[in-house]
């Protein structure tokens, strides 16, 4: 034990102290000291050489006793249960969101009368009554107004369906938001935003709570079977980092140490989206690309096997009864040619023009809800753009149904068997075909009605989505960003098909179909436009390509969607540079230090506090400042830390010391410490002060101090600091001259000082 | 605290465990083989669907009585497209039913909190106390506020009255939640 004292007081941290001294209440740690208020930023350094301290001292126990020696073990395996919990859980929940919103979804047209928890397709299932050309028909399904007058078609019944879809779909939705403003308002939205500010280490206190996690997965399954044009990837994210953060706090490892407890949720975001995608290795990969701020390579690998453990749970829940994670997992043979990479290219900055109208609509849309009266009628909006998505969806069969679904039928290739409209090509085997080299076949009558149909949904999703994203319920893009391409990639696939066919004499064409092989696959295209379109609005593009490669389960198509993916990228960022997530961070304003180069020529001096004709800055000296003075500096100002100086005449720099800890500890002593009192003397040194023996006790917070804050001279150009803090993830750093403290950057001024250079209000940062 | 955290486990555990026994426990229903065979000469186009192994889903142990005669089998069975597939109905139902009975629950707590509540308070201690409680909440510190609550709760050992300071502190932060979402719009929007 004493040991182990004398080595952690080898390191010049806070955990420096001095043991001996009996009456030295701080040799039991205070509860709550080193945690962080409500919308503060963490210190990862801080964070990170308490962990250092912890496992050190683990290690040094371990050869005391046998106990000590499976507690390190214990200590050493926490970080795999906790994966291996966080990925049954986010498996499971990911399960019952997919079998809920299968069965809600169709509850809107109909229900199942030999069992009511049966989806239309699990209804249809062992019946024999299906035929060849009605292929989801049974009497054990009914839609309502059979159920309620017994006919089947006629206007009457239209409307009465129609009527009832959308019922349901009010209702739905004004479950959801109701529930969502009554328990958990932090809820709604996709949470993506939040969580990449959070990892970033930002504080947000009951966001990632378990009734936030009980909330979203109940509300989840209301927002999309209620048929708004959202997703439940972006929330299912937000699900499985809630996971992550109830399973932190079973080992005190994570609970207590706000850097660690990030690692794990960079591990369950890998997680959510594996389980959204049925993508593993995308998951690990969107983790790394789109949501982490600190990524080690320990924590790589612990993605990947919360992301394996995941999508193993959801595959033996089996929730779509395919064996397969999505609903939209497609697999194709066919070859695709040189000459298609055009048309990809095409659907590319069809994807970029989409992302950029997306993100200027959308937050145009969102900063009128946050600035006008349209706010404060949070419950109301969701109940008129479903009331207007339900109307305006029920009239054409490819809004009408689930998103997924539809993205699943543009994906799909047409067969010799499908009965979808989109496969309704002329195919009649007794034709003389004019030349038998040709494999594509005209189209139908059915093909145009769909592409008509298809037009008008796909301006239908353009519209709806902006105003949808946002509202206060759960609520993803990437689904209806991905329809909202697919849409456009089956138009522009069946448009290049029929054009194969109808000049098969161009020159283009002659050298590209070889006889006997199937020219151009439509449902390609839509694939390629779904990445498009998606890649535009979030700006992925490694982890874009691996989630739809691992969708497709082809190595084929990884050439056409690259091409698409990096058009959309370069076509999105020539308007402008940030995604939908960071639009939503700046919008919000929330703390977030993106990757972005800082090409100002500042200096450290500039940016630092205090300016030239403000009040010097609030320190304290090591040995001479009362109990008293400390309790009227804290009430006095409102700064999150304190600078310690050797006396106010030298202003050499010892350390820094957190408010929060100061006013934990002086809590603490004034209740359990003997003699102390408003005119004790507080001292940051080893050893007490020589004072006169009438003085009362002195207190010793030597243990709070912050023995190697970081520094930088007053010259430093803000470049290097803006990088400083962006690397190391620090809270504040001081700023001196030959050792004499000048002042204070705080991770605030340097977002201001980003915000001002950026010409933006630098006031609109958040922060406590 | 932990002893809470270690219940949510355990009862997590549970849930998971109910779920992966649901998905053991097969229903002699739960496959099928599914032939879906095109048009043929003039026959029509049929569907075929059989509760048969995986070894079997075959057109010639599913297309039963076979349309056609003897040497058109071979080419009317290559024409059909068979496929196995397995669902389990015991975890949709049971996933159906736990997910409507949580909806069932939180809608008759979100019920008794926003109508039942406010009228029995108002009844037992009149109006003017009602508002001064909603009042004092926003105001302050949300850390001060929560350890408060929580020293206070813990000298307490009543059972009761822990799950009702609970209750309180939650309902505070959820308080806190709606302000700062739906009310200023600082997070979220």
């Amino acid at each position: 034990m004493a040991e182990a004292e004398v080595i952690s007081n080898a390191t010049p941290t806070e955990e420096m102290n001095g043991a001996g001294n009996l009456m030295d209440f701080l040799d039991e740690p205070i509860p709550d000291v080193g945690t962080y208020e409500d919308f503060h930023t963490i210190d990862w350094l801080r964070e990170k050489s308490r962990d250092t301290d912890r496992h050190r001292k683990i290690r040094n126990r371990r050869k005391e006793s046998l106990w000590e020696f499976v507690k390190s073990l214990l200590d050493a395996w926490s970080g795999w249960v906790v994966m291996l919990l966080i990925g049954l859980l986010s498996g499971t929940l990911a399960g019952v969101i997919d079998l809920a919103v299968d069965w809600m979804t169709d509850l809107k047209e109909g229900v199942c009368l030999s069992a009511f928890w049966y989806s239309h397709e699990q209804c249809c299932w062992t019946s024999n009554e299906t035929t060849f050309a009605d292929r989801d028909k049974c009497p054990q399904w009914q839609k309502w107004a059979e159920l309620m007058t017994g006919h089947t078609e006629g206007a009457g019944a239209y409307v009465l369906n129609y009527f009832l879809y959308v019922l349901w779909a009010l209702f739905f939705s004004f479950l959801a938001v109701s529930l969502v403003r009554v328990f958990a308002p932090y809820a709604c939205g996709s949470g993506i935003p939040e969580i990449k500010t959070i990892l970033s280490g930002f504080i947000i206190r009951g966001y990632l709570g378990k009734w936030t996690l009980l909330i979203k997965t109940v509300t989840l399954v209301l927002a999309v079977s209620s048929g708004l044009s959202l997703g439940k990837e972006g929330p299912l994210v937000h699900v499985a980092c809630c996971c992550g953060n109830l399973f932190c706090s079973l080992f005190s490892k994570y609970s207590r140490n706000e850097g660690k407890r990030r690692e794990v949720l960079s591990a369950a975001a890998a997680a959510g989206v594996s389980v959204a995608f049925g993508a593993p290795i995308g998951g690990v990969l969107f983790s790394l690309e789109e949501v982490s701020y600190y990524f080690p390579l320990k924590t790589l690998w612990r993605s990947f096997f919360a992301a394996l453990v995941a999508a193993f749970t959801l595959r033996s829940i089996n929730p779509f009864g395919n064996n397969r994670l999505v609903l939209f997992y497609v697999e194709y043979h066919t070859p695709w040619y040189m000459a298609e990479l055009v048309p990809f290219i095409l659907l590319g900055v069809f994807g970029g023009l989409w992302g950029t109208l997306f993100i200027r609509g959308n937050i145009a849309w969102c900063r009128r809800r946050k600035t006008t009266r349209l706010g404060k009628y949070p419950v109301l909006e969701v109940i008129v753009v479903t009331g207007i998505t339900a109307i305006l969806a029920f009239p054409n069969p490819y809004t009408r149904r689930s998103t997924s679904e539809l993205i699943s039928e543009l994906f799909n290739d047409c067969g010799a068997l499908e009965s979808s409209q989109l496969c309704d090509y002329i195919n009649n085997p007794n034709m003389s075909r004019p030349e038998d080299d040709i494999p594509d076949r005209p189209a139908g009558p059915g093909v145009y009605s769909a592409l008509w149909q298809l037009a008008l949904a796909l301006i239908f999703k353009i519209v709806i989505t902006i105003f949808t994203f946002g509202m206060k319920i759960p609520s993803g893009l990437f689904i209806p960003s991905m329809a909202v391409g697919a849409i456009a990639g089956r138009i522009v696939g069946i448009a290049v098909e029929q054009m194969a066919y109808h000049h098969h004499d161009w020159i283009i064409f002659k050298n590209w179909c070889r006889p006997g092989a199937d020219c151009v696959t439509p449902g390609l295209y839509a694939m390629v436009g779904a990445a498009a379109c998606l890649g535009g609005v979030t700006r992925m593009t490694v982890s874009l390509v691996v989630i739809m490669f691992e969708l497709t389960g082809g190595l084929e198509y990884i050439v056409p969607l690259m091409a698409a993916a990096v058009t959309s990228k370069w076509v999105a960022d020539a308007f402008s540079k940030e995604g939908i997530y960071e639009a939503h961070i700046r919008l919000n304003g929330y703390p977030y230090l993106d990757q972005d180069e800082f090409t100002h020529r500042t200096l450290a001096t500039d940016v630092m506090r205090p300016r030239r004709n403000e009040p010097p800055l609030s320190v304290l000296t090591q040995d001479s400042t009362t109990v008293e003075d400390v309790e009227m500096l804290i009430k006095e100002t409102d700064y999150n830390g304190f600078p310690v100086v050797v006396s106010r005449e030298s202003e050499r720099l010892i350390g820094f010391v957190q408010r929060r800890d100061l006013t934990l500890a002086i809590k603490t002593a004034r209740q359990k410490q003997d003699g102390v009192v408003s005119n004790s003397v507080v001292y940051f040194t080893e050893d007490a002060p020589q004072l006169p023996a009438s003085n009362p006790q002195p207190l010793k917070l030597r243990r709070i101090l912050n023995l190697s804050p970081f520094t930088v001279t007053d010259h430093t150009p803000m470049e290097t600091v803006v990088d400083i803090f962006r690397k190391l993830g620090l809270r504040q750093c001081l700023v001196t001259r030959s050792g004499r403290l000048l002042g204070i950057i705080t991770k605030k001024d340097v977002l201001r000082h980003m915000a001002q250079m950026m010409n933006q209000d630098p006031e609109s940062i958040m922060f406590n | 605290m932990s002893l809470f955290s270690v219940k949510t486990g355990v009862s997590v555990l549970t849930l998971i465990c109910l779920l992966l026994a649901a998905t053991e426990a097969k229903n002699s229903e739960d496959i099928r083989c599914k032939c879906i065979c095109p048009p043929y000469k003039d026959i029509e186009g049929q569907i075929y669907n059989q509760n048969v192994s995986l070894k079997d889903c075959n057109c010639l142990h599913v297309v039963d009585p076979m349309p056609v005669e003897g040497k058109d089998v071979e080419a009317y069975c290559l024409r059909c497209e068979c496929k196995y597939e397995e669902r389990s109905s015991g975890t949709i139902k049971v996933t159906i039913i736990i997910y409507l009975s949580v909806l069932g629950l939180l809608l008759l707590y979100m019920v008794y909190l926003t109508l039942l509540e406010p009228m029995l308070k108002r009844r037992l201690f009149g109006h003017s106390q009602l508002i001064q409680s909603d009042d004092d909440v926003g105001d302050q510190q949300p850390f001060a506020n929560a350890h408060d609550v929580l020293s206070r709760s813990r000298s307490r050992t009543n059972m009761l009255n822990k799950v009702e300071h609970a209750q309180q502190r939650w309902r505070r932060q959820v308080q806190e939640q709606r302000k700062s979402v739906f009310d200023r719009h600082v997070v979220l929007s």
